[in-house]
């Protein structure tokens, strides 16, 4: 691993890094993925899984919910006219 | 005056209802408490401004002859569990001042029931780490040694019963978030078998592992909490009924993988735990110390994978959009920048990476999909184990809360989960149970004793729990 895979990781996570901290990071994912490793040499069955499976969707129905309209546009960053406001992506 | 110390739900029910005092009295009492000691400990980010008003309606409905087993009981509830109309922050800045704009399913539950909230308690930002030293508002001391943490990622849920500042709190349980800081504080934290309790209005860690669980003084007011916050829920797919796993007859063994631990833990606390298993053995419980678990060894690599997997994906959500902070940029990637760089911590932002990096084409199978069969394999191992014994013993930690900043590099903050991980892996419940004192530093530090059953098994937990109690 080195500083270019630290700083691709950030881009794929949205991440903005300082130099200092991508340095930090680097050997902080060095010794975590150095650990985790070990499970790559394990040599493990790929044995069918053993859990029971059940139909958990329910049936197709209106079932009233009591939800605030207010409360949760007013957790929105950027609101107009009761919509959530983003930045134009094109 | 309220003995605060020596009261339990179970006292407290029989109190109120006696009328020998009041809701009001009570939660005064609490309020006096945390008013004291919170601003050294840090146990609450927020101390509800209508403490006594919600008391007076549990007064009001004790008066009319109601009763519930937790009507007027002062709870503290971790920041991570929505309560409508108040603010729940995961302990993050990005969620600093976000206002919940529904009820948690087990929310629901104790309102029905008339349970006082006294506020939220303090974590790690997001459930991740296992001190609450990685909360954005400050670590939380643990009341036995100040310079200690509490444990986390339920810190202050932890601290809150340990100190007196509240009956009983909930906690949230990833990979022992719920027992690490029960056994850190000298308290009793129960994670439920995975999808007993519903994790309907959570701040979703790694959605296959959590399970919100009670922290509380006695197995009793554990019991009482479990009773009322279980059950299958139509918000929550993963949710079931108490009866979806098989009772398994009592045969009376707990069974104790004492090889692959016995060599690393402090003199002190292996004392502490092997007496603990003959005071069960006078109890007429055998002990098979044979037990052996092949896939335990990678368990904690496998559970580490996951949670980075899933951690990564469930905080996608948070990009300044759609809830919370927002640092406005140039465009639209750079409001995403912007904004996850400064509302994440460290701990988050390097898991979001480690995430992205188990997750990414070419590692996926070496590393998730790995883990993945692992967890499986554990699995199995386990459930072929509950077929010669009851329960499964052992330590909660490696050793007493350890000191603020002790351990700063993350992999041997990691490797203090190597106990409780296992539970979340194969969705069994455990127990963590006050396991005596030892000595550090002139000071006496709580220990902590794991108790695992099959899935299903509560009872059995809360069984063990109750005749192990005193013991000590």
């Amino acid at each position: 691993m080195n500083i270019k895979d630290v700083e691709n990781l950030a881009s794929l996570a949205r991440i903005e890094l300082s130099e200092e901290e991508k340095k930090n990071l680097l050997s902080d994912m060095e010794s975590i993925l150095g650990y985790v490793k070990q499970i790559e040499e394990l040599k493990v069955e790929n044995a069918e899984s053993e859990c029971k499976v059940y139909n958990v969707w329910r049936e197709d129905e209106i079932i009233p919910r009591d939800f605030s309209r207010e409360l949760i546009t007013e957790q929105f960053p950027g609101t107009q006219d009761g919509f959530l406001k983003v930045k134009k992506i094109l | 005056m309220i003995d605060l110390e020596n009261l339990t739900i179970k006292k407290a029910r029989k109190f109120l209802d006696a009328k020998e005092f009041s809701a009001v009295d009570l939660a005064s009492a609490y309020l006096a408490e945390i008013e004291k000691k919170n601003k050294e400990l840090n146990a609450y980010l927020e101390v509800f401004d209508d403490v006594l008003e919600q008391a007076k309606v549990a007064d009001e409905r004790i008066a009319k002859g109601e009763s519930y087993p937790l009507l007027g009981i002062p709870l503290a509830v971790k920041d991570n569990i929505l309560i409508k109309g108040r603010k729940v922050s995961a302990a993050s800045k990005m969620l600093e001042n976000y206002v919940a704009s529904y009820d948690a399913t087990v929310i629901t539950k104790l309102k029905k029931q008339g349970a006082i909230f006294l506020g939220r308690t303090n974590m790690d930002e997001f459930a991740l780490g296992g001190s609450t030293e990685n909360s954005a508002y400050g670590v939380t001391r643990n009341p036995y040694d100040k310079n200690r943490v509490a444990g986390g990622t339920s810190g202050g849920s932890a601290v809150a019963i340990s100190a007196n500042m509240a009956l009983g709190a909930l906690g949230t349980d990833t990979g022992g978030s719920v027992r690490n800081p029960a056994s850190f504080c000298g308290v009793v934290g129960l994670k439920p078998t995975y999808g007993a309790v519903s994790r309907s209005g959570l701040i979703a860690a790694v959605s296959s592992f959590d399970q919100a669980g009670p922290i509380t003084k006695t197995v009793e007011d554990a019991e009482i909490i479990f009773n009322i916050i279980h059950g299958k829920d139509l918000l929550d797919s993963t949710s079931i009924n108490k009866d979806l796993y098989e009772k398994k007859r009592e045969k009376k063994i707990i069974g104790v993988p004492m090889s692959s631990f016995s060599g690393a833990l402090a003199q002190d606390v292996l004392k502490q735990f092997t007496d603990a298993l003959e005071h069960l053995e006078k109890q007429g419980y055998k002990i098979n110390y044979e037990l052996e678990f092949p896939s335990s060894k990678p368990a904690l690599s496998a559970y580490y994978i996951i949670n980075f997997a899933e951690v990564s994906t469930n905080l996608a959500r948070f990009d300044g959009v759609r809830y919370g902070l927002h640092i406005n940029g140039k465009n639209l990637l750079e409001d995403y920048l912007l904004t996850k760089s400064n509302g994440f911590g460290r701990e988050t932002r390097r898991r979001l990476m480690l995430g992205a990096y188990v997750l990414s084409a070419g590692y996926y199978d070496a590393y998730y999909g790995k883990a993945v069969l692992v967890r499986g394999q554990l699995r199995k191992e386990y459930l072929k184990a509950f077929e010669s014994v009851d329960l499964i013993a052992t330590p909660t930690m490696p050793d007493t809360a350890l000191k603020i900043g002790e351990k700063s590099d993350p992999v041997s903050l990691y490797l203090e989960d190597v106990f409780t991980v296992t539970a979340n892996l194969t969705g069994c419940p455990a127990i963590s149970l006050p396991m005596g004192t030892v000595l550090r530093e002139g000071k006496k530090l709580p220990l902590g004793i794991q108790f695992m059953a099959p899935h299903g098994g509560e009872e059995n937990l809360f069984e063990i729990g109750k005749k192990f109690k005193g013991m000590i």
